[in-house]
C-alpha cells in the first residue's frame, strides 16, 4: 500500500494543475494492477490483552496452567454441585454422559470403559477440558482454584491422587502421570495396514460357496421410523 | 465370520417391524412390507386436468428463499435419540439415500455439535492468529473475506461414520449407517496466506484450532498440513457457512476426520508441540483389541455407500431396468474406480463414475443392470488414486477389533428382497 500511495502521490504531482480529469484514470490503472507484494497487509496487530482473554489451552507440559491452586477435599463440594447431576457421584456416570472414573483393565475387553484413568494419557487434557467446557451450559465460569480443585477430585476419583488433602496447583501439576500414557502410538496405517494397497483386487469366485446373512439391523429394532422426524416449518 | 448379536446402547422403544409400513397408510415407509409407490388421485391424472393446471400459482417472492417441495418434508437431517445424552452434544446425518450428485444441499449437510450451534454476529467475529508468529494477529470477518480466495469441493465426514457397525448391523439406512459425510464447495483463505501475514517461526511444528462455541472445541493441526490444503472458510456452495456449520468461518481439513474441522473458528495458536486435547485423547483415537490406541489418524480412509436402493429407497418396480447408484470417497486423493458387487461379494463389475472426479470429494457412481427380481447381496467397493482399496468388514475387524468406534470404512451390504424392500444385514 505505501508503494501504491507513493505511485500516485508521484502521479498527480506530475499532472498540471486543474487538470482533474486525468488523475482518476491513472489511479484506476493503478488499483488494478495485481499486487506482487508478500504480505497482504491484512489485520492488525493482536495486543496481549486481546490473546490473554481467549488463550486457555494447557498442555501437557505444562505450557499455559494458570495460577491457582485447590485441594481434593475443596473439589468434592464443587463437583457434586456443578458435575455429579451428569457425571455421576463417583465419576460413573448418569445415563449417557461422559464416565469419568473406573475401567482398569477393561481396554482390551469387549466392553472396554475409557474413563481419565483407565484411558487418557494426560492430567492436563481433563484441567484443559474443564477450563474451556465446563460445567456443562455454564462454560468458562470456574474460578482458577475451584479449577484445579474440581480437577483434584476427579484425579482422586480415579486414584490418580490418593489424599484428600492433596493440594493440586501450577507448580506440582507437573508430577500428576496418568497410567494408560505409554499405550497411544501414532497413527501407522500405511505400514500396518499395507495390505489394503492392492494392485488387481479379486473380480470373479473371490469367496467360496453363497454369501449368508448373519446378522440383521432389523432384529435389534433400533432405527428412528422415516414418518417420524423433527418438523419443518 | 459369525456375528454376534450388537446390543444397542441405550433406552429405546422395540417396536414390531412390519408396523411401521402398516402405520403408514400406503404411504412409502422404510422397512414396509409393500415397497410399492401410492397411487395418487384418479382425477389428477389423464386424461383429467389437474387443480395445478387449472388455476394461477404463488408470485414471485411469495418463497423469497426457496425450500423443497411441500412434497419431499421427509428429506430431512436425522438423529437417532439414543445415542447422545442431549441433542447440545449430538449428530444428526444427512439423508444419503434422497439425494443425487456429489454435492451436498447446505440445508442437509450432516451436524456434530459440542455444546450447541453458536450464533455469532458477525460484527463481533475475530480470529485470533498467535503463539510462535512474528506478529500476532487479529482479523475481523471483512478483513478475511478481502483475502485472496479458492473455491474447492471438498467431502467432510466425522471419523464415527459408520461407527455404531463395528459390531454388526445396527440401523436401517444409509442416512444413519453412512450419513456423517457431507460435499460442499468451500470458498475461503488458504490458512498459509494467514500464517505468511503472521510470519511463522522456525520452531513451529503444529497449530491449536479453537472453536468459539461453548465446547471452545480445539484440534491440534501438523503445520504440514496447515501449508497444504487447509482453508479458512466462510461460504459453502457460494451462501455464507450456515450457523449449525460454523457460521460465519470454519476450518477446512481436506481429507481428514470431521472433528478438525473446527467451527466458529476463533483462535489458531502455532505451537512446537501438540497439545493432546480432549478430542485427541478420550475421543478420536481408535482403541485396537489389545487395549492399546493409535492416535492422530487423520486420514480418512477410502469408502462407498450404495446410496439407492437402500433400506429407506426401495426398488417400486417389481423387476427390469434398474439404476443402482451411490457415492465413494477418499481422503488421500481422487477416486479411481468402485466395483459393484451383487451377490455378497463373490463377483464384481465396475460401476460408471459420473460427475466431476475431484481431489478428496465425494465421488457419484452408477450400476445400470436389468433386475430379475431376484434377492440380492448388494455392495460397492472403492479404490483410490493411490490403489487403496476399500475392505470388507471383516476384513478390517481382524486387523482393528471392534473398539474402535471411529474411521469404520468397511464394505457395507444391502439385501434386495423379492419385494423391493432392502435390509441392512452382516454376511459371511
Amino acid at each position: 500500500m505505501g508503494l501504491l500511495a507513493a505511485l500516485l502521490a508521484a502521479s498527480l504531482a506530475a499532472l498540471p494543475s486543474g487538470d482533474i480529469q486525468a488523475a482518476p484514470k491513472k489511479a484506476e490503472a493503478a488499483q488494478t494492477a495485481p499486487i506482487a507484494q508478500a504480505k497482504l497487509n491484512i489485520g492488525r496487530s493482536a495486543t496481549p490483552e486481546e490473546i490473554s482473554g481467549w488463550d486457555i489451552d494447557i498442555r501437557p507440559d505444562g505450557h499455559g496452567l494458570p495460577i491457582g491452586k485447590g485441594t481434593v477435599k475443596e473439589g468434592e463440594p464443587l463437583y457434586v454441585e456443578r458435575c455429579a447431576a451428569c457425571h455421576g457421584e463417583f465419576g460413573e456416570s448418569a445415563g449417557r454422559w461422559p464416565i469419568l472414573s473406573g475401567g482398569n483393565d477393561s481396554l482390551a475387553s469387549h466392553d472396554p470403559i475409557k474413563s481419565v484413568g483407565s484411558y487418557w494419557p494426560y492430567a492436563s487434557t481433563l484441567i484443559d477440558y474443564i477450563r474451556r467446557a465446563m460445567p456443562f451450559g455454564a462454560a468458562q465460569t470456574l474460578t482458577n482454584d475451584e479449577l484445579y480443585a474440581i480437577t483434584a477430585y476427579v484425579l482422586f476419583l480415579n486414584d490418580v491422587i490418593k489424599t484428600e488433602d492433596f493440594e493440586l496447583s501450577d507448580k506440582n501439576f507437573g508430577t500428576i502421570k496418568l497410567p494408560n500414557e505409554s499405550n497411544f502410538f501414532d497413527d501407522d496405517r500405511e505400514t500396518s495396514e499395507k495390505a489394503f494397497w492392492r494392485k488387481d483386487p479379486c473380480m470373479s469366485n473371490c469367496a467360496a460357496g453363497h454369501a449368508t446373512v448373519t446378522g440383521r439391523a432389523r432384529v435389534i429394532d433400533v432405527t428412528p421410523e422415516q414418518s417420524k422426524g423433527p418438523k419443518v416449518e | 465370520m459369525k456375528e454376534e448379536t450388537p446390543k444397542p446402547k441405550g433406552i429405546m422403544s422395540r417396536r414390531a417391524f412390519l408396523r411401521t409400513g402398516l402405520a403408514a397408510g400406503g404411504a412409502v415407509a422404510a422397512g414396509g412390507a409393500n415397497a410399492m409407490p401410492p397411487q395418487g388421485n384418479p382425477a389428477n391424472q389423464p386424461p383429467n386436468v389437474p387443480d395445478w393446471t387449472r388455476s394461477l400459482g404463488e408470485g414471485v417472492v411469495a418463497r423469497p428463499y426457496g425450500k423443497p417441495s411441500s412434497y419431499e418434508s421427509v428429506v430431512i437431517r436425522r438423529d437417532v435419540e439414543w445415542l447422545t445424552a442431549s441433542r447440545e452434544s449430538s449428530v444428526s446425518f444427512t439423508p444419503l439415500h434422497a439425494l443425487d450428485g456429489m454435492i451436498t444441499p447446505n440445508g442437509l449437510c450432516f451436524e456434530r455439535h459440542h455444546a450447541g450451534i453458536a450464533e455469532v454476529d458477525p460484527a463481533d467475529y475475530r480470529l485470533i492468529l498467535h503463539g510462535l508468529v512474528d506478529k500476532p494477529l487479529i482479523f475481523t470477518l471483512d478483513d478475511i473475506k478481502r483475502m485472496p480466495r479458492v473455491s474447492r469441493a471438498y467431502f467432510c465426514e466425522c471419523a464415527a461414520n459408520s461407527g455404531m457397525e463395528w459390531r454388526g448391523a445396527q440401523l436401517n439406512g444409509c442416512q444413519y449407517t453412512h450419513g456423517m459425510v457431507h460435499c460442499v464447495m468451500y470458498t475461503g483463505v488458504p490458512l498459509k496466506t494467514l500464517l505468511d501475514e503472521a510470519g511463522v517461526k522456525p520452531n513451529a511444528k503444529w497449530l491449536l484450532l479453537e472453536g468459539g462455541d461453548s465446547a471452545a472445541m480445539t484440534r491440534s493441526l501438523p503445520m504440514q498440513k496447515a501449508l497444504d490444503d487447509v482453508l479458512i472458510a466462510y461460504r459453502m456452495n457460494g451462501e455464507m457457512l450456515y450457523p449449525e456449520n460454523g457460521y460465519p468461518v470454519r476450518a477446512v481439513i481436506p481429507g481428514w476426520e470431521a472433528n478438525m474441522w473446527v467451527k466458529w473458528l476463533r483462535r489458531i495458536e502455532l505451537g512446537d508441540q501438540p497439545w493432546h486435547h480432549r478430542e485427541e485423547t478420550s475421543k478420536y483415537t481408535d482403541l485396537l483389541e489389545n487395549g492399546k490406541a493409535r492416535r492422530f489418524t487423520y486420514v480418512m480412509d477410502a469408502k462407498s455407500v450404495i446410496t439407492n436402493p437402500s433400506p429407506q429407497a426401495p426398488i417400486n418396480h417389481k423387476s427390469g431396468f434398474t439404476v443402482l447408484s451411490g457415492l465413494a470417497w477418499s481422503g488421500r486423493g481422487k477416486i479411481a474406480r468402485v466395483d459393484v458387487s451383487l451377490d455378497g461379494g463373490r463377483n464384481w463389475q465396475t460401476a460408471k463414475l459420473d460427475g466431476p472426479i475431484f481431489d478428496k470429494a465425494l465421488t457419484r457412481f452408477y450400476y445400470e443392470f436389468d433386475w430379475d427380481g431376484r434377492e440380492l447381496l448388494l455392495q460397492s467397493r472403492a479404490m483410490d488414486e493411490t490403489g487403496y482399496v476399500q475392505p470388507s468388514k471383516s476384513e478390517l475387524r481382524k486387523v482393528r477389533g471392534v473398539n474402535s468406534i471411529y474411521h469404520n470404512n468397511g464394505i457395507q451390504t444391502w439385501q434386495l428382497h423379492k419385494n423391493g424392500e432392502v435390509e441392512n444385514v452382516e454376511i459371511s
